[in-house]
């Protein structure tokens, strides 16, 4: 079999990927892992990757596919720079988080799923992110925002670029 | 110490590092479940202990341990899974002991994972947990190097080895045989039971899967007894519970308070009561998917038994509130766009007849209710209540809608009479 070189995954991923396998019975169990490390330093997971991925673990591209079409957190499209989770579950709903949304979508020009055309922020709805108690509140990459106002939003968002 | 679970917790200083945790008292359950006991040992006075799971299902630990094969024959790896995979909106508890508190959290996992004699332990966590993760690391090769972890732990013949999972979302990996097949690398669809995961569960070998609340509970259990325990609660169900309340209350927080404290306690007294502007409707007392209680319960001591009786369940014990400037068609909408989005979509009855829950509820908040949608929506309640589908999923999310229509069936019939939602 042969595959492209341009699209194989690098020495490093490949590293951090079998440093995975360690902690599991399979190879096959590290899918998710490999699918979180490939994005991590791609910024998103194409059917190319998928393919590279399958060959790594000994599963086929659709199973493959099947792990990372499943997971909200693994990115089938390409995403801006930074990624704009918005939850929209119950505690935050109460607290406002539909106005947020709407402040969010007016400023970027954006709606949900979509990102800027300058490819700084993916804006996407995302289920409860346990922190209730500071509702509304979001999550910009791994970094998590609390009790939003508008003002708020304004400020958190100048500082990623 | 009234407050096992949370008595090192000082946000303001944050989580204490090994040295300090041991000092505070930390790793003495360990050190005399390993000593001093029996594997069996520390199952019997866990069972004694009557601690039930706190992730929402409130089944008997120790009953729970007691299910795994033990003995020279028993097969291994056998694994100790930490469901911290925490999505039941509103809920929020683990979050705090696991980011404050993480030396207890891997304690917890050694005795345990001891109690079984699990060869492996993975701490199932969801990725947005960040900080938790940080904490955990830390906290895990901290023990490594003192060799509480690894090979022949404090020079017994029993290794135990602890591992990290971090998720990459969807709700349904907190069902636990979804968890297996998540931690499988697989997609997250729940398993047809039997067999039971105690028996068959993570690759195919004996696993047991406890909350991160539960299992914090346990080196407490050890050290001080079962009695103790017991002594705990306010109620026939045992030890501490971490409350929390978010809504329109003034001081939203979590709370160790004893099991079955009141609502009205926690509320009035913990929770700041409503804010000025508000009046209290009712409550979802454990998380998404529990049934709506209402003013009549404000008394209700809150622990699994009580909250059954009343028609609803304990769940996560973490509160969210319905206030009158609220609409509670609109809550519920919010809540079956969750239930809706994070079906796994595996069985029919859910993956069809959740969005077109969604979709009913969408069209009252939009005012293009019609007469039946009242009708279609019970309807609904029963094709996804228990034994309708594959696993609890459907049933849970349809425990608020029900609920709902009950209480605020006025509600939901001005949405279709008026055109509109009232409240906006």
């Amino acid at each position: 079999m042969s595959i492209d070189s341009e699209t194989m995954l690098s020495n490093e991923e490949q590293k951090e990927i079998q440093h995975e396998f360690e902690h599991y019975e399979t190879k096959q169990a590290a899918c998710i892992e490999a699918l979180m490390i490939v994005q991590k330093h791609r910024g998103w997971i194409s059917d190319d990757v998928v393919k590279d991925i399958a060959a790594f673990l000994e599963m086929s591209p659709d199973e493959v596919d099947s792990v990372a079409s499943f997971y909200n957190l693994i990115f089938r499209h390409p995403v801006g720079r930074n990624v704009i989770f918005l939850c929209d579950s119950v505690s935050c709903w109460v607290m406002g988080s539909t106005a947020i949304g709407e402040h969010i979508k007016q400023k970027l020009g954006i709606d949900y799923g979509q990102t800027t055309e300058d490819k700084r922020f993916t804006l996407l709805p995302i289920a409860c992110l346990g922190t209730c108690d500071h509702a509304p509140a979001m999550m910009i990459n791994r970094d998590t925002h609390r009790n939003l106002t508008p003002e708020k939003v304004d400020t958190v968002l100048e500082k990623y670029k | 110490m009234n407050k096992p679970l949370t008595k090192n917790i000082d946000p303001k200083r944050g989580p204490l590092n090994l040295k300090d945790y041991e000092k505070a008292g930390g790793y003495q359950g360990m050190e005399k479940a390993l000593k001093e006991m029996q594997p069996g040992d520390v199952t019997k006075v866990v069972k004694d202990s009557g601690l039930r799971g706190r992730g929402g299902a409130g089944f008997p630990t120790g009953v729970k341990w007691g299910f795994v094969p033990m003995g020279d024959n028993a097969p291994h790896p056998k694994y100790l899974i930490c469901n911290a995979d925490e999505m039941e909106p509103g809920t929020y508890k683990d979050r705090l002991l696991m980011e404050q508190d993480p030396h207890l959290l891997v304690e917890s996992m050694i005795v345990s994972g001891y109690a079984m004699q699990a060869d492996i332990g993975y701490i199932f966590l969801r990725a947005e947990y960040a900080e938790a993760e940080k904490a955990l690391r830390k906290a895990i090769a901290e023990v490594y190097g003192k060799k509480y972890l690894g090979g022949n732990i404090l020079g017994t013949n029993w290794s135990f080895e602890l591992y990290i999972h971090t998720s990459a979302g969807r709700y349904i990996c907190g069902e636990e045989t979804a968890l297996l097949n998540a931690l499988e690398g697989k997609r997250a669809i729940p398993r047809a039971k039997p067999p039971f995961p105690p028996v068959v569960g993570l690759f195919g070998k004996p696993t047991i899967v406890n909350n991160v609340e539960t299992l914090c509970s346990v080196p407490h259990i050890v050290n001080n007894g079962a009695i103790w325990y017991k002594d705990l609660s306010k109620t026939d169900d045992a030890g501490t519970k971490i409350y929390g309340v978010s809504g329109k209350v003034k001081k939203p927080g979590l709370w160790e308070l004893p099991m079955g404290t009141t609502m009205r306690e926690i509320i009035e007294e913990h929770a700041g009561g409503m804010q000025d502007d508000v009046k209290f409707r009712g409550v979802i007392p454990g998380g998404a998917s529990t049934d709506f209680l209402v003013e009549e319960h404000y008394d209700l001591p809150m622990d699994y038994n009580e909250v059954q009786k009343a028609g609803s369940r304990l769940g996560t014990g973490t509160m969210i509130i319905l206030d009158d400037q609220t609409c509670p068609v609109g809550m519920v909408h919010s809540l079956e766009k969750f239930f809706a989005r994070e079906s796994c979509g595996f069985c029919t009855p859910c993956r069809d007849g959740l969005p077109w829950v969604e979709k009913i509820l969408r069209a009252l908040e939009e005012g293009e209710g019609r007469e039946d949608d009242i009708a279609t929506l019970e309807m609904h309640g029963k094709f996804l209540g228990p034994g309708n589908t594959f696993c609890a999923f459907a049933p849970g999310a349809v425990e608020p809608l029900q609920s709902a229509i009950k209480y605020f069936r006025d509600d939901f019939q001005r949405h279709i009479n008026q055109k509109r939602c009232p409240w906006r």
